[in-house]
Protein backbone atom coordinates (compact mmCIF):
# COMPACT_ATOMS: atom_id res chain seq x y z
CA UNK A 1 0.00 0.00 0.00
CA UNK A 2 1.07 3.88 -0.33
CA UNK A 3 1.99 5.98 2.22
CA UNK A 4 -0.33 8.40 4.81
CA UNK A 5 -2.11 10.49 2.31
CA UNK A 6 -4.83 13.31 4.20
CA UNK A 7 -1.69 15.15 4.34
CA UNK A 8 -0.21 14.00 1.63
CA UNK A 9 2.91 14.67 3.59
CA UNK A 10 3.73 10.96 4.10
CA UNK A 11 3.47 10.22 0.73
CA UNK A 12 6.86 9.11 -0.90
CA UNK A 13 7.52 12.85 -2.27
CA UNK A 14 10.17 11.68 -4.97
CA UNK A 15 7.50 9.28 -6.62
CA UNK A 16 4.77 11.57 -7.67
CA UNK A 17 7.63 13.50 -9.94
CA UNK A 18 10.06 10.95 -10.62
CA UNK A 19 9.86 11.03 -14.80
CA UNK A 20 9.25 7.47 -15.84
CA UNK A 21 12.53 6.29 -17.52
CA UNK A 22 13.58 7.72 -20.78
CA UNK A 23 11.81 10.87 -20.06
CA UNK A 24 14.73 12.99 -20.44
CA UNK A 25 15.31 11.90 -23.98
CA UNK A 26 12.06 13.23 -24.67
CA UNK A 27 12.01 16.76 -26.81
CA UNK A 28 11.26 19.90 -25.34
CA UNK A 29 7.76 20.68 -27.43
CA UNK A 30 6.52 17.08 -26.41
CA UNK A 31 7.09 18.36 -22.82
CA UNK A 32 5.72 21.56 -23.13
CA UNK A 33 2.58 19.70 -24.84
CA UNK A 34 2.59 17.28 -21.77
CA UNK A 35 2.54 20.51 -19.51
CA UNK A 36 -0.23 22.52 -21.44
CA UNK A 37 -2.58 19.18 -21.63
CA UNK A 38 -1.95 18.84 -17.60
CA UNK A 39 -3.03 22.20 -16.88
CA UNK A 40 -6.24 21.75 -19.47
CA UNK A 41 -7.22 18.94 -17.58
CA UNK A 42 -6.46 20.53 -14.37
CA UNK A 43 -8.40 23.43 -15.71
CA UNK A 44 -12.33 22.00 -15.39
CA UNK A 45 -11.79 21.19 -11.17
CA UNK A 46 -9.61 24.59 -11.03
CA UNK A 47 -12.40 26.92 -12.41
CA UNK A 48 -15.26 25.28 -10.43
CA UNK A 49 -12.95 25.83 -6.88
CA UNK A 50 -11.58 29.06 -8.56
CA UNK A 51 -14.42 30.25 -8.86
CA UNK A 52 -16.70 29.11 -5.82
CA UNK A 53 -14.08 28.31 -3.26
CA UNK A 54 -10.72 30.71 -3.67
CA UNK A 55 -12.96 33.75 -5.14
CA UNK A 56 -14.90 33.64 -2.38
CA UNK A 57 -12.61 33.87 0.40
CA UNK A 58 -11.48 37.04 -0.84
CA UNK A 59 -15.20 38.32 -1.22
CA UNK A 60 -15.50 37.04 2.37
CA UNK A 61 -12.55 39.54 3.64
CA UNK A 62 -13.80 42.30 1.52
CA UNK A 63 -17.84 42.05 2.48
CA UNK A 64 -16.92 41.59 6.25
CA UNK A 65 -15.72 45.06 6.66
CA UNK A 66 -18.84 46.55 4.62
CA UNK A 67 -22.07 47.84 5.97
CA UNK A 68 -25.23 46.76 3.84
CA UNK A 69 -28.26 48.32 2.49
CA UNK A 70 -31.83 46.95 3.46
CA UNK A 71 -31.06 44.48 0.54
CA UNK A 72 -27.52 43.48 1.41
CA UNK A 73 -25.73 45.04 -0.78
CA UNK A 74 -22.32 45.80 0.45
CA UNK A 75 -22.06 49.36 1.18
CA UNK A 76 -19.31 51.69 2.51
CA UNK A 77 -16.84 50.28 4.23
CA UNK A 78 -17.38 50.20 7.83
CA UNK A 79 -13.46 48.95 8.68
CA UNK A 80 -13.47 46.27 11.84
CA UNK A 81 -16.34 47.00 13.33
CA UNK A 82 -18.16 43.55 12.82
CA UNK A 83 -15.21 41.99 13.84
CA UNK A 84 -15.94 44.47 17.29
CA UNK A 85 -18.98 43.09 17.25
CA UNK A 86 -17.62 39.77 18.00
CA UNK A 87 -15.70 40.37 20.78
CA UNK A 88 -19.06 40.39 22.77
CA UNK A 89 -19.40 37.98 26.04
CA UNK A 90 -22.61 36.57 23.42
CA UNK A 91 -20.49 35.70 20.65
CA UNK A 92 -17.91 34.49 23.24
CA UNK A 93 -21.08 32.07 24.53
CA UNK A 94 -21.52 30.86 20.65
CA UNK A 95 -17.82 30.08 20.35
CA UNK A 96 -18.32 28.22 23.30
CA UNK A 97 -21.40 26.08 22.61
CA UNK A 98 -19.47 24.89 19.45
CA UNK A 99 -16.94 23.39 21.05
CA UNK A 100 -19.00 22.17 23.45
CA UNK A 101 -21.27 20.81 20.42
CA UNK A 102 -18.21 19.75 18.69
CA UNK A 103 -16.31 17.84 21.55
CA UNK A 104 -19.85 16.32 23.06
CA UNK A 105 -20.55 14.64 19.27
CA UNK A 106 -17.24 13.63 18.38
CA UNK A 107 -16.27 11.72 21.23
CA UNK A 108 -19.43 9.24 21.80
CA UNK A 109 -20.07 9.92 17.60
CA UNK A 110 -16.91 8.01 17.16
CA UNK A 111 -16.54 5.71 20.64
CA UNK A 112 -20.27 4.42 20.27
CA UNK A 113 -19.43 3.16 16.14
CA UNK A 114 -16.21 1.46 18.29
CA UNK A 115 -18.30 -0.07 20.47
CA UNK A 116 -20.43 -1.56 18.20
CA UNK A 117 -17.97 -2.49 15.35
CA UNK A 118 -15.56 -4.12 17.67
CA UNK A 119 -17.89 -7.38 19.28
CA UNK A 120 -18.70 -7.55 15.39
CA UNK A 121 -15.34 -8.80 14.65
CA UNK A 122 -15.79 -12.48 16.08
CA UNK A 123 -17.24 -15.30 14.10
CA UNK A 124 -20.55 -15.20 14.76
CA UNK A 125 -23.86 -15.40 12.47
CA UNK A 126 -25.52 -11.72 11.92
CA UNK A 127 -22.98 -9.66 12.11
CA UNK A 128 -22.77 -8.43 8.39
CA UNK A 129 -27.00 -7.86 8.94
CA UNK A 130 -25.44 -5.87 12.02
CA UNK A 131 -23.24 -3.81 10.08
CA UNK A 132 -25.74 -3.06 7.10
CA UNK A 133 -28.49 -2.28 10.08
CA UNK A 134 -26.06 -0.27 12.05
CA UNK A 135 -25.39 2.01 8.56
CA UNK A 136 -28.77 3.02 8.16
CA UNK A 137 -28.86 6.11 9.66
CA UNK A 138 -26.00 7.20 7.14
CA UNK A 139 -28.99 7.13 4.99
CA UNK A 140 -30.66 10.24 6.41
CA UNK A 141 -30.35 13.83 5.51
CA UNK A 142 -30.02 16.12 8.19
CA UNK A 143 -34.00 17.69 7.88
CA UNK A 144 -34.94 14.14 7.31
CA UNK A 145 -32.98 13.03 10.91
CA UNK A 146 -34.28 15.94 12.53
CA UNK A 147 -38.03 15.60 11.96
CA UNK A 148 -37.86 12.12 12.32
CA UNK A 149 -36.23 13.05 15.80
CA UNK A 150 -39.01 16.02 16.70
CA UNK A 151 -41.61 12.92 16.15
CA UNK A 152 -39.33 10.64 18.19
CA UNK A 153 -39.71 13.06 21.24
CA UNK A 154 -42.61 14.85 20.84
CA UNK A 155 -44.89 13.95 23.78
CA UNK A 156 -47.70 12.17 22.16
CA UNK A 157 -45.41 9.90 20.59
CA UNK A 158 -42.30 9.27 22.26
CA UNK A 159 -41.25 5.74 22.59
CA UNK A 160 -38.32 8.12 24.51
CA UNK A 161 -40.70 9.30 26.79
CA UNK A 162 -42.57 6.02 27.41
CA UNK A 163 -39.56 4.31 28.36
CA UNK A 164 -38.66 7.17 31.09
CA UNK A 165 -42.25 6.61 32.26
CA UNK A 166 -41.55 2.93 33.12
CA UNK A 167 -38.78 3.81 34.89
CA UNK A 168 -40.66 6.41 36.69
CA UNK A 169 -38.78 9.07 35.51
CA UNK A 170 -40.12 12.35 34.02
CA UNK A 171 -39.73 13.04 30.35
CA UNK A 172 -37.98 16.66 29.75
CA UNK A 173 -39.07 19.17 27.41
CA UNK A 174 -36.47 17.97 24.94
CA UNK A 175 -36.21 21.00 22.89
CA UNK A 176 -37.25 23.70 24.57
CA UNK A 177 -35.69 23.29 28.31
CA UNK A 178 -32.40 25.32 28.45
CA UNK A 179 -30.36 22.11 29.51
CA UNK A 180 -31.98 19.92 27.57
CA UNK A 181 -32.22 21.34 24.31
CA UNK A 182 -28.28 21.19 23.10
CA UNK A 183 -28.47 16.98 24.60
CA UNK A 184 -30.76 16.92 22.14
CA UNK A 185 -29.36 18.41 18.91
CA UNK A 186 -25.86 16.24 20.18
CA UNK A 187 -28.10 13.34 20.27
CA UNK A 188 -29.58 13.77 16.77
CA UNK A 189 -25.99 14.46 15.39
CA UNK A 190 -24.35 11.39 17.16
CA UNK A 191 -26.74 8.89 15.67
CA UNK A 192 -26.71 10.37 12.30
CA UNK A 193 -23.20 10.32 12.47
CA UNK A 194 -22.68 6.47 14.46
CA UNK A 195 -23.71 5.32 10.58
CA UNK A 196 -20.77 6.24 8.39
CA UNK A 197 -18.18 6.04 11.60
CA UNK A 198 -19.26 2.29 11.74
CA UNK A 199 -18.51 1.22 8.51
CA UNK A 200 -15.37 3.17 8.36
CA UNK A 201 -13.98 1.40 11.89
CA UNK A 202 -15.65 -1.83 10.83
CA UNK A 203 -13.52 -1.54 7.81
CA UNK A 204 -10.55 -0.81 9.38
CA UNK A 205 -11.13 -3.63 12.42
CA UNK A 206 -11.69 -6.14 9.26
CA UNK A 207 -8.62 -5.75 7.92
CA UNK A 208 -6.49 -6.32 11.54
CA UNK A 209 -3.80 -9.22 10.82
CA UNK A 210 -5.32 -12.53 12.55
CA UNK A 211 -1.91 -13.66 12.42
CA UNK A 212 -0.84 -10.41 13.95
CA UNK A 213 -3.47 -11.05 17.29
CA UNK A 214 -2.99 -14.78 16.96
CA UNK A 215 0.91 -13.68 17.91
CA UNK A 216 -0.09 -11.10 20.57
CA UNK A 217 -2.16 -14.00 22.60
CA UNK A 218 0.98 -16.39 22.69
CA UNK A 219 3.17 -13.21 24.06
CA UNK A 220 -0.35 -13.36 26.78
CA UNK A 221 -2.24 -10.22 25.70
CA UNK A 222 -5.82 -10.94 25.36
CA UNK A 223 -9.37 -9.21 25.83
CA UNK A 224 -9.12 -5.65 26.60
CA UNK A 225 -5.91 -5.55 26.45
CA UNK A 226 -5.04 -6.62 23.23
CA UNK A 227 -7.58 -4.39 21.83
CA UNK A 228 -6.14 -1.32 23.40
CA UNK A 229 -2.28 -2.46 22.98
CA UNK A 230 -2.62 -3.97 19.49
CA UNK A 231 -6.21 -3.34 18.05
CA UNK A 232 -6.59 0.16 18.68
CA UNK A 233 -2.91 1.49 17.28
CA UNK A 234 -3.70 -1.19 14.13
CA UNK A 235 -6.78 0.86 13.07
CA UNK A 236 -5.51 4.45 13.95
CA UNK A 237 -6.10 5.39 10.53
CA UNK A 238 -9.44 4.44 10.82
CA UNK A 239 -9.84 5.74 13.79
CA UNK A 240 -8.23 9.08 12.87
CA UNK A 241 -10.41 8.94 9.43
CA UNK A 242 -13.66 9.07 11.61
CA UNK A 243 -12.44 11.79 14.08
CA UNK A 244 -11.32 14.04 11.43
CA UNK A 245 -14.52 13.77 9.16
CA UNK A 246 -16.94 13.83 12.57
CA UNK A 247 -15.23 16.79 13.92
CA UNK A 248 -15.83 18.73 10.40
CA UNK A 249 -19.19 17.39 10.57
CA UNK A 250 -20.01 18.79 13.78
CA UNK A 251 -18.33 21.81 13.11
CA UNK A 252 -20.11 22.49 10.33
CA UNK A 253 -23.78 21.40 11.67
CA UNK A 254 -26.90 23.53 10.90
CA UNK A 255 -29.92 21.85 10.26
CA UNK A 256 -30.24 19.97 13.16
CA UNK A 257 -29.92 23.63 14.96
CA UNK A 258 -32.57 25.05 12.54
CA UNK A 259 -35.13 22.43 12.67
CA UNK A 260 -35.51 21.07 16.25
CA UNK A 261 -34.06 24.28 17.97
CA UNK A 262 -33.77 27.26 16.16
CA UNK A 263 -30.85 28.57 18.09
CA UNK A 264 -33.03 28.19 21.03
CA UNK A 265 -34.03 28.08 23.49
CA UNK A 266 -32.82 31.59 24.25
CA UNK A 267 -29.34 31.23 22.28
CA UNK A 268 -28.80 28.21 24.35
CA UNK A 269 -27.97 25.96 21.10
CA UNK A 270 -26.30 28.34 19.04
CA UNK A 271 -23.36 28.16 17.29
CA UNK A 272 -21.01 29.06 14.92
CA UNK A 273 -22.40 28.29 11.48
CA UNK A 274 -26.05 28.64 13.14
CA UNK A 275 -25.22 32.21 13.88
CA UNK A 276 -23.98 32.57 10.48
CA UNK A 277 -26.92 31.55 8.71
CA UNK A 278 -29.20 33.98 11.28
CA UNK A 279 -27.63 36.86 10.47
CA UNK A 280 -27.11 36.17 7.02
CA UNK A 281 -30.32 34.09 5.61
CA UNK A 282 -32.68 34.02 9.18
CA UNK A 283 -36.36 36.11 8.42
CA UNK A 284 -34.12 38.01 5.47
CA UNK A 285 -31.79 39.61 8.26
CA UNK A 286 -29.34 40.23 5.50
CA UNK A 287 -26.82 41.40 7.84
CA UNK A 288 -24.19 39.78 4.76
CA UNK A 289 -21.19 42.04 6.45
CA UNK A 290 -21.43 40.63 10.11
CA UNK A 291 -22.24 36.92 8.87
CA UNK A 292 -19.19 37.15 6.40
CA UNK A 293 -16.59 38.08 9.93
CA UNK A 294 -18.15 35.10 11.50
CA UNK A 295 -17.56 32.85 8.29
CA UNK A 296 -13.87 34.24 8.61
CA UNK A 297 -13.58 33.02 12.32
CA UNK A 298 -14.96 29.45 10.96
CA UNK A 299 -12.61 29.05 8.50
CA UNK A 300 -9.74 29.87 11.28
CA UNK A 301 -11.16 27.79 13.64
CA UNK A 302 -11.58 25.24 11.06
CA UNK A 303 -8.00 25.54 10.18
CA UNK A 304 -6.75 25.51 13.41
CA UNK A 305 -8.57 22.73 14.63
CA UNK A 306 -7.06 20.65 11.15
CA UNK A 307 -4.09 21.91 12.52
CA UNK A 308 -4.00 20.04 15.89
CA UNK A 309 -5.75 16.91 14.51
CA UNK A 310 -3.06 16.53 12.17
CA UNK A 311 0.18 18.05 14.04
CA UNK A 312 -0.49 16.46 16.70
CA UNK A 313 -2.69 13.36 16.49
CA UNK A 314 -1.87 12.13 13.02
CA UNK A 315 1.61 11.53 14.97
CA UNK A 316 0.66 8.90 16.82
CA UNK A 317 -1.53 7.17 14.10
CA UNK A 318 0.34 4.10 12.12
CA UNK A 319 -0.32 3.94 8.55
CA UNK A 320 0.95 0.51 7.37
CA UNK B 1 -9.01 -18.60 15.60
CA UNK B 2 -11.39 -15.64 16.66
CA UNK B 3 -14.65 -17.76 18.12
CA UNK B 4 -15.84 -17.09 21.43
CA UNK B 5 -17.06 -18.56 24.36
CA UNK B 6 -20.95 -19.06 25.11
CA UNK B 7 -20.67 -16.16 27.70
CA UNK B 8 -18.95 -13.60 25.62
CA UNK B 9 -21.13 -14.69 23.05
CA UNK B 10 -24.36 -13.83 24.32
CA UNK B 11 -23.23 -10.77 26.09
CA UNK B 12 -22.40 -9.53 22.01
CA UNK B 13 -25.38 -10.53 20.94
CA UNK B 14 -27.50 -9.03 24.04
CA UNK B 15 -25.31 -5.42 23.63
CA UNK B 16 -25.69 -5.40 19.50
CA UNK B 17 -29.68 -5.96 19.69
CA UNK B 18 -30.06 -3.34 22.74
CA UNK B 19 -28.51 -1.10 20.65
CA UNK B 20 -29.85 -1.74 17.87
CA UNK B 21 -33.63 -1.37 19.38
CA UNK B 22 -32.70 2.44 20.43
CA UNK B 23 -30.77 3.29 17.11
CA UNK B 24 -33.22 1.77 14.42
CA UNK B 25 -36.35 2.41 16.12
CA UNK B 26 -36.06 6.12 14.38
CA UNK B 27 -35.22 4.28 11.42
CA UNK B 28 -38.35 1.66 11.60
CA UNK B 29 -40.74 4.63 12.92
CA UNK B 30 -39.96 6.18 9.69
CA UNK B 31 -40.36 3.23 7.33
CA UNK B 32 -43.58 1.64 9.47
CA UNK B 33 -44.95 5.06 10.47
CA UNK B 34 -45.74 6.26 6.86
CA UNK B 35 -47.98 3.48 6.61
CA UNK B 36 -49.92 3.80 9.94
CA UNK B 37 -53.44 5.31 10.52
CA UNK B 38 -52.79 8.51 12.76
CA UNK B 39 -54.59 7.74 15.34
CA UNK B 40 -52.05 4.63 15.57
CA UNK B 41 -49.41 6.46 15.55
CA UNK B 42 -50.36 9.39 17.83
CA UNK B 43 -50.43 6.76 20.40
CA UNK B 44 -47.65 6.58 23.19
CA UNK B 45 -45.72 4.46 22.62
CA UNK B 46 -46.67 4.40 18.61
CA UNK B 47 -47.95 0.91 17.59
CA UNK B 48 -46.06 0.03 14.74
CA UNK B 49 -47.31 -2.99 14.25
CA UNK B 50 -51.49 -2.07 14.46
CA UNK B 51 -51.81 -3.96 11.21
CA UNK B 52 -54.32 -1.39 9.59
CA UNK B 53 -51.79 -0.59 6.88
CA UNK B 54 -52.65 2.69 4.53
CA UNK B 55 -51.61 4.68 1.67
CA UNK B 56 -53.40 7.26 2.43
CA UNK B 57 -50.29 9.20 4.32
CA UNK B 58 -48.18 8.92 1.01
CA UNK B 59 -51.40 10.22 -1.22
CA UNK B 60 -51.80 12.89 1.04
CA UNK B 61 -47.82 13.53 1.14
CA UNK B 62 -47.73 13.41 -2.62
CA UNK B 63 -50.60 15.63 -3.12
CA UNK B 64 -50.41 18.23 -0.66
CA UNK B 65 -50.18 21.53 -2.23
CA UNK B 66 -47.57 23.05 0.26
CA UNK B 67 -44.51 22.23 -1.13
CA UNK B 68 -45.61 19.83 -3.82
CA UNK B 69 -43.05 16.81 -4.02
CA UNK B 70 -43.18 15.74 -7.26
CA UNK B 71 -40.77 19.42 -8.65
CA UNK B 72 -38.77 18.44 -5.19
CA UNK B 73 -38.22 15.01 -6.32
CA UNK B 74 -36.94 16.41 -9.72
CA UNK B 75 -34.93 18.89 -8.20
CA UNK B 76 -33.19 16.36 -5.97
CA UNK B 77 -32.77 13.74 -8.56
CA UNK B 78 -31.02 16.82 -10.91
CA UNK B 79 -29.23 17.96 -7.73
CA UNK B 80 -27.60 14.78 -6.86
CA UNK B 81 -27.16 13.31 -10.45
CA UNK B 82 -25.83 16.40 -11.72
CA UNK B 83 -23.19 16.96 -8.57
CA UNK B 84 -22.26 12.98 -9.35
CA UNK B 85 -20.93 13.35 -13.36
CA UNK B 86 -19.51 16.53 -12.58
CA UNK B 87 -17.46 15.21 -9.69
CA UNK B 88 -16.51 12.05 -11.61
CA UNK B 89 -15.29 14.42 -14.72
CA UNK B 90 -13.92 17.30 -12.98
CA UNK B 91 -11.74 14.62 -10.41
CA UNK B 92 -10.39 12.22 -13.52
CA UNK B 93 -9.47 15.00 -15.41
CA UNK B 94 -7.52 16.59 -12.75
CA UNK B 95 -6.44 13.56 -10.61
CA UNK B 96 -5.17 12.14 -13.73
CA UNK B 97 -3.17 15.53 -14.73
CA UNK B 98 -1.76 15.42 -11.19
CA UNK B 99 -0.47 11.70 -11.55
CA UNK B 100 0.55 10.93 -14.92
CA UNK B 101 1.10 14.61 -16.65
CA UNK B 102 4.27 16.20 -15.91
CA UNK B 103 4.42 19.83 -15.63
CA UNK B 104 5.92 22.60 -13.35
CA UNK B 105 2.95 23.87 -12.18
CA UNK B 106 1.68 20.17 -10.81
CA UNK B 107 2.87 20.57 -7.36
CA UNK B 108 1.15 24.03 -6.65
CA UNK B 109 -1.99 22.47 -8.47
CA UNK B 110 -2.35 19.61 -5.86
CA UNK B 111 -1.52 22.00 -2.83
CA UNK B 112 -3.96 23.80 -4.37
CA UNK B 113 -6.86 21.61 -4.78
CA UNK B 114 -5.86 19.87 -1.06
CA UNK B 115 -6.50 23.65 0.36
CA UNK B 116 -9.65 24.00 -1.14
CA UNK B 117 -10.75 20.89 1.10
CA UNK B 118 -9.85 22.42 4.52
CA UNK B 119 -12.41 25.70 3.37
CA UNK B 120 -15.76 24.92 5.78
CA UNK B 121 -18.57 25.71 3.20
CA UNK B 122 -20.19 27.74 5.27
CA UNK B 123 -17.41 30.64 5.52
CA UNK B 124 -17.95 31.11 1.94
CA UNK B 125 -22.12 30.76 1.79
CA UNK B 126 -22.43 34.36 2.01
CA UNK B 127 -19.95 35.71 -0.97
CA UNK B 128 -21.48 32.49 -3.01
CA UNK B 129 -25.29 33.19 -2.18
CA UNK B 130 -24.57 36.79 -3.51
CA UNK B 131 -22.71 35.94 -6.19
CA UNK B 132 -25.22 33.35 -7.75
CA UNK B 133 -28.16 35.97 -6.77
CA UNK B 134 -26.38 38.21 -8.85
CA UNK B 135 -26.45 35.91 -12.19
CA UNK B 136 -30.11 36.12 -12.76
CA UNK B 137 -30.81 32.39 -12.55
CA UNK B 138 -32.71 32.37 -9.64
CA UNK B 139 -35.82 30.38 -11.39
CA UNK B 140 -33.03 27.62 -12.74
CA UNK B 141 -32.20 24.57 -10.78
CA UNK B 142 -28.58 25.21 -12.06
CA UNK B 143 -28.07 28.00 -9.12
CA UNK B 144 -28.65 24.37 -6.56
CA UNK B 145 -25.95 23.29 -7.99
CA UNK B 146 -23.49 25.81 -9.00
CA UNK B 147 -20.97 26.40 -6.21
CA UNK B 148 -20.37 22.21 -6.21
CA UNK B 149 -19.69 21.18 -9.28
CA UNK B 150 -15.81 20.14 -8.05
CA UNK B 151 -14.63 18.65 -5.21
CA UNK B 152 -10.63 19.06 -3.69
CA UNK B 153 -11.97 15.94 -1.95
CA UNK B 154 -12.79 14.10 -4.98
CA UNK B 155 -9.72 14.58 -7.13
CA UNK B 156 -7.69 13.86 -3.78
CA UNK B 157 -9.22 10.79 -3.57
CA UNK B 158 -8.85 9.54 -7.58
CA UNK B 159 -5.60 10.66 -7.48
CA UNK B 160 -4.81 7.93 -4.50
CA UNK B 161 -6.61 5.33 -6.86
CA UNK B 162 -4.49 6.74 -9.79
CA UNK B 163 -1.19 6.63 -8.18
CA UNK B 164 -1.40 2.49 -7.78
CA UNK B 165 -2.06 1.95 -11.35
CA UNK B 166 1.32 0.35 -12.41
CA UNK B 167 3.63 2.70 -14.34
CA UNK B 168 5.21 0.51 -16.34
CA UNK B 169 1.27 -0.81 -17.78
CA UNK B 170 1.31 3.05 -18.85
CA UNK B 171 4.61 3.55 -20.25
CA UNK B 172 3.54 0.50 -22.25
CA UNK B 173 0.40 1.95 -23.68
CA UNK B 174 1.94 4.92 -24.26
CA UNK B 175 5.06 3.29 -26.56
CA UNK B 176 2.25 1.41 -28.51
CA UNK B 177 0.84 4.75 -29.46
CA UNK B 178 -1.94 5.10 -26.88
CA UNK B 179 -2.96 8.78 -26.08
CA UNK B 180 -3.52 10.61 -22.97
CA UNK B 181 -7.49 10.90 -23.46
CA UNK B 182 -8.07 7.21 -24.58
CA UNK B 183 -5.42 5.56 -22.20
CA UNK B 184 -7.67 7.35 -18.99
CA UNK B 185 -11.07 6.13 -20.65
CA UNK B 186 -10.12 2.56 -21.69
CA UNK B 187 -7.53 1.57 -19.38
CA UNK B 188 -7.02 3.66 -16.08
CA UNK B 189 -10.93 4.16 -15.61
CA UNK B 190 -11.99 0.81 -15.90
CA UNK B 191 -8.85 -0.29 -13.81
CA UNK B 192 -10.48 2.43 -11.22
CA UNK B 193 -13.86 1.15 -11.21
CA UNK B 194 -14.04 1.02 -7.48
CA UNK B 195 -12.60 3.49 -6.40
CA UNK B 196 -15.15 5.85 -9.04
CA UNK B 197 -17.95 3.82 -8.25
CA UNK B 198 -17.18 5.15 -4.70
CA UNK B 199 -16.82 8.62 -5.34
CA UNK B 200 -19.76 8.45 -7.52
CA UNK B 201 -22.16 7.04 -4.48
CA UNK B 202 -20.45 9.43 -1.81
CA UNK B 203 -21.30 12.19 -4.17
CA UNK B 204 -25.08 11.53 -5.29
CA UNK B 205 -25.75 10.89 -1.76
CA UNK B 206 -23.57 14.65 -0.59
CA UNK B 207 -26.21 16.23 -3.59
CA UNK B 208 -29.16 14.50 -2.91
CA UNK B 209 -29.10 15.24 0.77
CA UNK B 210 -27.79 18.80 0.97
CA UNK B 211 -29.70 21.25 3.12
CA UNK B 212 -28.02 24.54 3.61
CA UNK B 213 -27.48 25.96 -0.11
CA UNK B 214 -30.92 24.46 -1.25
CA UNK B 215 -32.40 26.13 2.00
CA UNK B 216 -30.90 29.53 0.71
CA UNK B 217 -31.68 29.47 -3.23
CA UNK B 218 -35.59 27.54 -2.30
CA UNK B 219 -36.26 30.78 0.38
CA UNK B 220 -36.47 33.28 -2.72
CA UNK B 221 -37.76 31.05 -5.20
CA UNK B 222 -40.78 27.46 -4.20
CA UNK B 223 -39.88 25.71 -7.13
CA UNK B 224 -36.43 24.88 -6.32
CA UNK B 225 -37.26 23.71 -3.18
CA UNK B 226 -35.19 19.75 -2.98
CA UNK B 227 -37.35 16.69 -0.87
CA UNK B 228 -34.62 18.39 1.96
CA UNK B 229 -35.85 21.81 2.12
CA UNK B 230 -39.42 20.35 1.48
CA UNK B 231 -38.88 18.49 4.51
CA UNK B 232 -38.55 21.10 6.51
CA UNK B 233 -41.13 23.15 4.96
CA UNK B 234 -44.08 20.51 5.95
CA UNK B 235 -42.95 20.04 9.40
CA UNK B 236 -43.49 23.72 9.78
CA UNK B 237 -46.52 23.43 8.43
CA UNK B 238 -49.54 23.38 10.88
CA UNK B 239 -51.07 20.81 9.01
CA UNK B 240 -48.34 18.34 8.64
CA UNK B 241 -49.63 15.47 10.44
CA UNK B 242 -46.42 13.28 11.70
CA UNK B 243 -47.96 9.88 10.06
CA UNK B 244 -48.14 12.37 6.58
CA UNK B 245 -44.03 13.87 7.43
CA UNK B 246 -42.98 10.00 7.93
CA UNK B 247 -44.06 9.27 4.12
CA UNK B 248 -42.43 12.18 2.90
CA UNK B 249 -39.44 11.47 4.11
CA UNK B 250 -39.35 7.83 3.15
CA UNK B 251 -39.79 9.30 0.07
CA UNK B 252 -36.57 11.22 0.34
CA UNK B 253 -34.77 8.03 2.01
CA UNK B 254 -35.50 5.56 -0.77
CA UNK B 255 -32.46 6.27 -2.96
CA UNK B 256 -30.68 6.86 -0.32
CA UNK B 257 -31.47 3.94 1.99
CA UNK B 258 -30.84 1.71 -0.97
CA UNK B 259 -27.18 3.25 -1.17
CA UNK B 260 -26.47 2.54 2.05
CA UNK B 261 -27.74 -1.36 1.73
CA UNK B 262 -26.28 -2.03 -1.59
CA UNK B 263 -23.63 0.53 -1.44
CA UNK B 264 -21.83 0.28 1.20
CA UNK B 265 -19.29 -1.89 -0.06
CA UNK B 266 -18.05 0.86 -2.81
CA UNK B 267 -18.06 3.49 -0.28
CA UNK B 268 -16.13 1.93 2.30
CA UNK B 269 -13.77 0.23 -0.30
CA UNK B 270 -13.46 4.17 -1.70
CA UNK B 271 -12.92 5.66 1.27
CA UNK B 272 -10.63 2.89 3.04
CA UNK B 273 -8.44 2.65 0.04
CA UNK B 274 -7.32 6.52 -0.46
CA UNK B 275 -7.77 7.99 2.99
CA UNK B 276 -6.78 5.22 5.47
CA UNK B 277 -4.41 3.26 4.05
Amino acid sequence: MTAPTLTATGAPAGHVDRPPEGARRTARPARAREALLGLLFTLPGLAGLGVFVVFPLFQAVYLSTRGNDILGNPTRSVGLRHFHELLTPAFGTVLWQTLVFTVLVVVPGVLLPLSLAAPMTQRLPGMRIFRTAFALPFAYSVSAASVVWLIMLNPGVSPVNWVLGLLGLPAPNWTTEPGWAMATVVGVTVWMVSGFNLLVLAAGLAGVDEEVLEAARIDGATGPRQFVSIVLPLISPSLFFAVVTTTLTALQALGQVQIMTDGGPNGHTRTLVYSIFDNAFHNNNSNFGLASAQGLVLLVVGVLIAVVQFGVLERRVHYR
Amino acid sequence: MNRPGPLPTVLTYLWLAVAAVVLLFPVLLTVLGGFLPSNALLHQPPQLLDGHWTLENYRAAWRQPVVPLAPAFVNSLFVGVSIMLAHLVTSCLAAYALVFLRSPLRRPIFWLFLATIMVPYESIVVPNALFVRSLGINDNRLSLVLPFLASGFGVFMLRQAFRQFPRELREAAVIDGCGHLRFLLTILLPATRPALIGIAVWSFLQGWNMYFWPLIISSSNNSLNTLQTAVFALKDNEGGSPAVLLAGITITLLPTLLLVVFGQRWLVRGFTAGAVK
